[in-house]
């Protein structure tokens, strides 16, 4: 069943990503994108991570899409015409790729640690958003504060960026 | 039962779609797309890790979830910013295709 459950999480989140680098019209890519990260939040569920799953579907699939999906309203753009590949940008990319899925397929093949069935909880029901906000709040203070002035001087920048007139 | 080396898996070949859609296409709001996908394939192996190799009391690694949630966080204004940017971009050159956009290249 759990296996069943990922298998299909799995493909649609791949296939979607598939999508969002193929479709030639940004809208369609964005929609794969959103499929991608509901599917993604899916997988952190089957993992346990439910405070995760829900924030992927708040922060990602519902305010990182909308502002995508409204730049990409206010841009106006029309279905990019085809131009002429060029072929050594194609070869460069594509040997990336193939290097760094060999790679993968070559520590996961050998790393036994890997292949293990995952270890049962001590408690399956344990409240984790308490857990993560314990550690956040208790550990990870000062990294949340600095966090909170990196979100501030963004939203500075954004609306610097933003003026009609950049001196 | 799935193992870590599933999920790793599915990470990796995340990444890797995200990585090509990075190098292969030349759309700036695509490009800025397989970013996004990239950074979600170090969460799900992040993620995996903390449930695999749980905390001393037999919970997932609380700790592997905060850094996600770091990274959630920093992809939201990047995200922001970037997008920011490419207006800007948009507004003088009327373009998104990356290959228009060449006025630093030497």
């Amino acid at each position: 069943m759990q296996l069943a459950l990922f298998w299909i999480f799995s493909a649609l989140m791949l296939l979607a990503g598939v999508g969002v680098i193929l479709f030639r019209s940004p809208v369609s890519s964005a929609m794969g994108l959103v499929t991608a990260f509901v599917a993604l939040a899916a997988l952190f569920v089957t993992l346990d991570a439910f405070f995760i799953g829900v924030v992927q579907v708040l922060v990602y699939a519902g305010a990182v899409m909308v502002l995508f999906l409204f730049i990409i309203m206010l841009l106006d753009l029309r279905e990019e015409g085809r131009r002429p590949v060029k072929i050594s940008a194609w070869a460069g990319g594509g040997l990336v790729l193939c290097g760094f899925l060999a790679a993968l397929a070559r520590v996961l093949a050998q790393s036994s640690s890997l292949h293990g069935a995952k270890p049962a909880l001590s408690n399956p029901m344990s409240d984790d958003v308490a857990r993560v906000g314990t550690t956040l709040f208790l550990h990870f203070n000062l990294p949340f504060q600095v966090i909170g002035v990196l979100l501030l001087v963004a939203t500075v920048g954004v609306v610097v960026l933003s003026r009609k007139e950049l001196k | 039962m799935p193992t870590l080396a599933h999920y790793l898996l599915v990470s990796g070949l995340l990444f890797a779609i995200g990585l090509g859609g990075v190098l292969l296409r030349r759309n700036i709001l695509i490009i800025f797309m397989g970013l996004e996908l990239m950074l979600n394939a170090a969460n799900l192996s992040l993620v995996a890790f903390s449930r695999y190799f749980p905390a001393s009391d037999g919970l997932p690694q609380a700790n592997a979830q905060v850094f996600v949630f770091f990274i959630i966080t920093v992809a939201a204004a990047e995200v922001a910013v970037g997008l920011a940017i490419i207006v800007a971009l948009f507004r003088s050159k009327q373009t998104t295709h990356v290959e228009d956009l060449d006025s630093l290249k030497f």
